[in-house]
């Protein structure tokens, strides 16, 4: 800090050298308020995105800063939502950036009293291997003497929260796995 | 909609400031009541009264659009002599199987012609084509989604009856059947005053016909119901009476509560429908490809294409080994039984036990009708993965949930071996959402997702990529749709995310030379072309994602066409012929919007002409046409086979083809309508944790003499996961409560801020109560009655924490679309905090034995 | 220059500024709020303002129950046995006295004692206080999203010893939180009891410090509207140029009056007022009271010598501020 320039903007000084004799505006203005700028100008993008709650689908800006997310707000261009949001969609940024949002597998084994922590490679390929083998000890060939191919050992909930891109490969894969109960917010 | 969509309601606020009237039907006063010109509070459970009552006006008050009904509707065709109406049955319509509690549709038919099942579940009616014994699996499977797509197919050329003469036509048939939907009715059922009900008939027909539109906007206050389907097809057919179909400011909209809840159902993640509304194959003898969509190919209407719909799908995800030869590996599709919804996933979960449940972005141990019964499926599991931003009940249940405490379940009793893994947020993604108006909206990935948390799309990816892996070699044919599967997509970024664009450029199709289509029309059933879902076909066209599109609204028109991509072909309202009249003039200048243009030969307007282009408005389908080519140029109903607007089902709806009022599962009253209490093709489970309430009349209904309705807040979203762990939320609304009137907190010695026990045959729950005078007291059958309003956001978890109010609601569902009944239902109320541990069983135990009630308490067929 | 913009000239204009922009304001528009309380949480996003307690207040939907200090925009729920001029709420209490039955339950802020007026609506319904069978109770739910006033006249800013609140080039009143020493003086000041000391949570910057609405200060500079109004979904609340508000706010209030209405109002939109009108101003449907607003406000400061913020005095303790600041920012590093 120039301790020169920082005296010159003390207050006192200010004041009797502009025109706010009683200190009650420029004079009283701290440096740090005489340069406050809006945080968004200094993201280093602005991604187009749509507000994650109901399906009226509003508009967001989000705000990148290094890599982190330091504002979401309406986008004004969207002809749904002509930039507003309601206090849910206000509250994306803390719904992203929470402080209880989990970023940790987390594991409880069977009868287990506590969760343990697991990496996510392992969970993936334990979750692998239980599918293949429900699949296999569940497999029908046949229902009711009628040809099924399917199992009934594999359901699955959820999908109206998700991307469109992100329920086709549920609907794909589960079909191809024999998996008939597959189920989301719709039916709810 | 001011409650639960805020944003949304600025157009209704604008409409006022233009002069529109706003009218509010709810039980509750709520922020929208707040602003309405008009509330109209009613019985919950009752809008079928109400609606029917509306349809009667019209009809006997002669306020029907004439020229829009006898051109654009059924109203004309004939009904087959076979056809008996609850005027006749006193409450059922012909075909019911009173044993099995289901109907035959067969004699709702039109006369001359026969009539095949909707998009859904056309496919549940295949053995009655294919002369196959129909089993009751496949009726109880019930209907599909058939939201702003698929109708029924139809063959032949019913008979009409230009002038509505005919006793048999549509038009006399529907007055016949709504005449006793009367204004003394709706006070009697609804408690709504005549006075009110009169008022609500003129606003609506006033503004109603050439120069006027009127809208109804709905959410799942109607289509919770053991009658939801009905309820909207009340409105349907009021909607289309008036000519408010297909038209600007005109329709019927589903106010959807999750951001992608329209595409989780195009692109369902649901077990009766394939994407784009194509049914699930039932299982039958020998049935192949050919026999799935014999009933549909040659028929009139888009559905007429389904071959191609379907061997572009098929195509899609099986690529390459999909050929002529093999069915286009149609054998590898699993095949559905009966309902494997997710009510009947539970109650297996919990008889038979074992398997393994994957949880993604749902929250069932309080969102979920019965919420016990969700735990005890997930107790009883070999595996769970749930899915999620926070540590959600659903997760947790095994550690802290409502059992352990009441000591139904220990801890180190369940096996169930629980995978939490933490998912990415709609800013460390891309993809799409479609919205509540069909609209898709690319949001950008913003930022890598920190820690473990990743997409559903890396998920399912990876987890196939590594079931695929595993199996590898497999010479077992069982494992060959797996390993057949198209899942060669390229993944990107520090965390190997498949690329969301190259999901959505399969969902959009190819040709034989892998470009990508731009139009459904485009669609071939050769397998030479692919499509992953055909309703969005021209989302990806000219390889540009149309989704993505961003152009302002302010630069252009009101329509505002180029801001995402519609499905389909980029409409933004459907069956937008019907705005212009038969000979192709828009209605009136006020609202016109699509029109013919004889200079050009071609349709225009503000929108994309939901019809062929160029097909005339005096287009006559020569003999042989096939499709949509077998549609008239009046035809604007281009989904239905016979190209109108259905006031009546000949076929596709389980419990009739017209709505009739039944009272819910649970009422405090005995329907004044018919002595068919309720809806007769209902699906109930008595078991000993879903027991049912007595109802009107019968012994032990006044053990619960109240009725409560569940629904949401602004401040809060579904069961909490995205606003109960948020400061700036939860502070907003930052305890569990119900909402009583004065007179009810009277009766009962409830204190303002006190705490009151909720109690149905399933469990009690407590809440702190706020006595308001939104909640008001009605008159109905000469009884006053109270209602008790539930939010129902609350769980365990969080910052704000709470019993959940779906622990209350019975499983009793609407058999076309197997929904649960949280609008309506009977409880009892009382001061004070609820019983804790097994003293809560013993509580609730009592108040069952008070009501006598057993394993036939409300499911009998309840004829009187 | 035009004769309304003389009128609310920025009281900026005096206070050393280079040719400071017009005076910026709100003007909340309360009969078409629908009480979604987005301002509330677009401002506590935008400000970083920490959450203000979960009390279930039983104050119908106010939950947030006052402006604080976190709190900078407060809606207020009002459930009064009154009609909405023009609307049929038809529920149905008869005869039944509410409050009483409530257990003495608030409506917030203030219930209403007044008595039923006849708007001459069509379709208004005044049933008899004993209330006939089947008719419907007067009945309206008024919602009013409240927030920092920005006086013309601003007590706070008068009483500041430090110079920590301070008037912007915007004309509106805002506290710098790297000058507020936390003596408080501001907060008995204030007429409305806006302004107010953090308490908590433990660890937040502003602990200890006066805090209010800055009328997004920092947003103002970069050209953006405060984040309430940019979010607010019906826009009930308005911002911009308080001359043009002005005018707004009266057309507004004539058009309602006129749709009979009776009961419309402007509050803080009179410069001749005790506060000199304010920078943010309402269209009210009731009383101010009923919102919980002071009939009449008066600068608190009106009465006191001129004499009292003589550069000097000020001068000495705007030095010690300085020197605590320094403290603080070294304390920072």
């Amino acid at each position: 800090m120039n301790l020169r320039t920082t005296a010159l903007q003390w207050p006192v000084l200010r004041q009797l050298r502009g025109g706010d004799p009683q200190a009650l505006g420029a004079a009283a203005q701290s440096r740090h308020s005489a340069d406050l700028r809006p945080r968004t100008e200094t993201a280093q993008k602005v991604v187009k995105s749509i507000c994650p709650y109901c399906a009226v689908g509003c508009g967001q800006n989000v705000y990148v800063e290094d890599g982190r997310v330091t504002q979401i707000e309406g986008d004004p261009d969207s002809p749904v939502s002509r930039g507003r949001l309601c206090p849910k969609g206000s509250a994306s940024k803390q719904l992203v950036t929470g402080p209880s949002r989990q970023f940790q597998v987390k594991y409880r084994r069977p009868h287990g009293a506590e969760w343990e922590d697991l990496d996510l490679e392992t969970a993936m390929d334990m979750i692998s291997d239980r599918v293949i083998k429900t699949r296999r000890e569940t497999w029908q060939d046949e229902a009711e003497g009628k040809r099924v191919n399917r199992t009934m050992g594999i359901a699955s909930l959820g999908g109206a929260t998700l991307d469109n891109e992100e329920n086709y490969l549920m609907k794909k894969l589960y079909s191809a796995m024999g998996a008939i109960q597959i189920e989301n917010q719709a039916r709810i | 909609m001011a409650e639960c969509h805020p944003v949304g309601f600025q157009w209704v606020m604008e409409a006022k400031a233009k002069g529109a009237k706003v009218i509010h039907v709810d039980p509750r006063f709520t922020r929208t009541s707040a602003v309405a010109d008009l509330h109209v509070p009613l019985r919950a459970g009752s809008d079928i009264a109400l609606l029917g009552a509306l349809v009667n006006y019209v009809l006997s008050e002669g306020k029907e659009f004439r020229e829009y009904v006898v051109a654009y509707t059924n109203a004309a065709t004939l009904v087959g002599e076979d056809f008996r109406d609850t005027e006749d049955l006193d409450g059922l319509f012909s075909g019911y199987d009173a044993d099995k509690h289901i109907y035959d549709p067969s004699s709702w038919q039109y006369e001359g012609s026969e009539v095949a099942a909707a998009a859904g579940h056309r496919d549940a009616q295949y053995s009655d084509r294919a002369g196959e014994d129909s089993s009751e699996g496949q009726q109880r499977s019930g209907g599909g989604q058939s939201h702003g797509s698929g109708g029924p197919s139809i063959s032949g050329d019913p008979e009409r009856d230009e002038t509505l003469q005919h006793p048999r036509s549509v038009f006399q048939v529907l007055k016949r059947h709504f005449a006793r939907y009367t204004p003394q009715m709706v006070e009697e059922v609804c408690g709504v005053p005549q006075d009110v009900f009169r008022q609500m008939a003129e606003a609506i027909t006033a503004n109603s016909g050439r120069d006027r539109t009127t809208a109804f906007v709905y959410a799942v206050g109607w289509t919770h119901h053991t009658v939801g389907v009905q309820y909207i097809r009340t409105a349907a057919i009021l909607q289309t009476l008036l000519g408010n179909i297909g038209r600007p400011g005109g329709g019927i909209m589903a106010l959807r509560g999750h951001a992608s809840i329209q595409g989780s159902t195009d692109i369902p993640t649901l077990f009766n429908i394939l994407p784009g509304y194509i049914p699930m194959p039932h299982a039958h003898r020998h049935e192949n490809l050919a026999d799935f969509v014999q009933a549909d190919a040659g028929t009139k209407g888009y559905w007429g294409n389904m071959p191609a719909y379907t061997i572009s799908l098929l195509k899609s995800w099986w690529g390459d080994a999909a050929t002529a030869d093999n069915d286009y590996c149609f054998d590898y599709l699993p095949r559905l039984t009966g309902d494997h919804g997710t009510y009947n996933t539970v109650m297996r979960q919990i008889d038979e036990g074992g398997g393994g449940y994957f949880v993604v972005g749902e929250n069932p141990a309080v969102g979920s009708a019965n919420a016990k019964m969700q735990r005890r499926g997930m107790a009883n599991l070999d595996w769970l993965v749930v899915r999620d931003f926070q540590m959600i009940e659903s997760a947790t249940w095994w550690l802290d949930g409502p059992e352990i405490e009441t000591g139904e379940m220990r801890t180190e009793d369940i096996g169930t071996e629980v995978f939490f893994l933490p998912a990415a947020a709609h800013t460390e993604k891309s993809g799409s959402f479609t919205n509540t108006q069909r609209m898709l909206q690319w949001h950008h990935q913003a930022v890598e997702p920190a820690g473990d948390a990743r997409s559903e799309l890396w998920f399912y990816y990876h987890l196939g990529r590594i079931i695929r892996e595993k199996l590898a070699g497999s010479t077992d044919p069982r494992d060959r749709p797996l390993l057949d599967l198209t899942w060669d997509y390229p993944t990107e970024g520090p965390v190997a995310e498949p690329s969301a664009e190259t999901v959505l450029a399969e969902i959009n199709g190819r040709d034989a030379d892998g470009n990508p289509l731009s139009a459904y029309t485009a669609l071939k059933d050769d397998g030479s072309t692919s499509c992953g879902c055909w309703i969005y076909c021209g989302v990806y066209a000219d390889g540009e994602n149309q989704a993505a599109r961003r152009k302002p609204g302010q630069e252009q028109s009101w329509v505002a066409p180029e801001w995402g991509w519609a499905w389909p072909a980029n409409r933004r309202i459907l069956y937008n012929r019907a705005s212009a009249d038969p000979a192709g003039k828009p209605w009136s200048e006020r609202k016109a919007y699509v029109w013919w243009d004889e200079d050009q030969g071609k349709w225009t307007g503000h929108d994309v002409p939901d019809f062929q282009p160029t097909k005339r408005p005096d287009y006559q389908p020569p003999d042989g046409a096939k499709a949509e080519d077998a549609l008239r140029g009046t035809d604007p109903f281009i989904m239905q086979s016979d190209g109108k607007a259905w006031l009546f089902a000949p076929a596709g709806l389980t419990d009739g083809p017209m709505p009739a009022h039944y009272e819910p599962e649970e009422s405090p009253f005995e329907n004044a309508f018919y002595a068919q209490q309720s809806n007769p093709a209902r699906e109930t489970h008595s078991r000993p944790d879903n027991r049912y309430h007595p109802s009107g009349d019968k012994p032990g209904s006044d053990v619960f003499p109240y009725v409560f309705t569940t629904y949401r807040l602004t401040e809060h979203h579904t069961a909490g996961g995205m606003s109960r762990f948020q400061s700036y939320l939860s502070e907003l609304q930052p305890e569990f409560f119900c909402e009583i009137s004065p007179e009810l907190a009277a009766e009962r010695g409830l204190e303002h801020l006190g705490w009151a026990t909720i109690v149905t045959a399933r469990t009690a729950i407590e809440a702190r109560v706020l006595v308001t005078e939104r909640m008001t007291p009605l008159t109905v059958r000469g009884r006053t009655i109270h209602q008790v309003g539930l939010p129902y956001h609350w769980g365990s978890n969080g910052l704000t924490t709470g019993d959940a109010a779906n622990e209350l609601v019975s499983i009793a569902l609407d058999p076309n679309v197997h929904i649960q009944e949280t609008k309506a239902a009977t409880c009892d109320i009382q001061p004070g905090r609820r019983p804790r541990g097994p003293q809560l069983l013993e509580y609730v135990a009592g108040y069952r034995q008070r009501a006598g009630i057993d394993e036939l308490t409300g499911t009998e067929a309840n004829r009187r | 220059m035009t004769a309304t913009t003389h009128r609310s000239s920025n009281p900026a204009a005096q206070l050393g500024y280079d040719q400071p922009p017009a005076r910026k304001g709100f003007f909340t528009d309360t009969s078409i709020c629908i009480g979604c309380k987005a301002c509330e949480v677009a401002c506590k996003e935008w400000n970083m303002v920490p959450e203000d307690g979960l009390e279930l207040s039983g104050m119908s939907y106010d939950n947030t129950q006052g402006l604080g200090a976190s709190t900078w925009r407060h809606v207020a729920f009002i459930e009064q046995p009154k009609s909405l001029g023009g609307q049929e709420s038809n529920l149905q209490h008869e005869g039944v006295d509410a409050l009483a039955l409530a257990g003495g339950m608030a409506t917030s802020p203030a219930p209403s004692t007044r008595t039923q007026v006849d708007l001459g609506m069509p379709g208004t319904v005044l049933p008899g206080a004993e209330g006939d069978a089947g008719t419907a109770t007067p009945f309206r739910w008024l919602m009013e999203s409240d927030v920092c006033k920005h006086c013309t006249h601003a007590a706070c800013l008068d009483v500041c010893p430090t110079g920590a609140l301070f008037r912007t080039e915007f004309g509106t009143v805002v506290v710098q939180d790297d000058v507020c020493n936390g003596c408080g003086y501001c907060v008995p000041a204030c007429p409305y009891g806006v302004i107010e000391k953090r308490e908590g949570p433990t660890g937040n910057d502003a602990v200890g410090l006066a805090q209010k609405c800055t009328l997004c200060y920092d947003r103002l500079k970069g050209d953006l509207e405060p984040a309430c109004a940019k979010a607010c979904p019906t826009k009930s609340i308005q911002f911009g140029d308080l001359d043009e508000l002005r005018e707004r706010a009266q057309v507004r209030v004539d058009q309602l009056v006129a749709a009979g209405e009776t009961g419309a109002r402007l509050y803080g939109h009179d410069p001749d007022d005790g506060v000199g009108g304010t920078g943010a101003m309402f269209l009210l449907l009731d009383e101010p009271e009923v919102y919980g607003l002071p009939p009449d406000p008066v600068v608190t400061t009106r009465d006191l010598p001129e004499m009292w913020r003589r550069a000097v005095l000020a001068a000495v303790t705007m030095l010690a501020g300085g020197v605590a600041v320094f403290a603080r920012e070294r304390g920072n590093r």
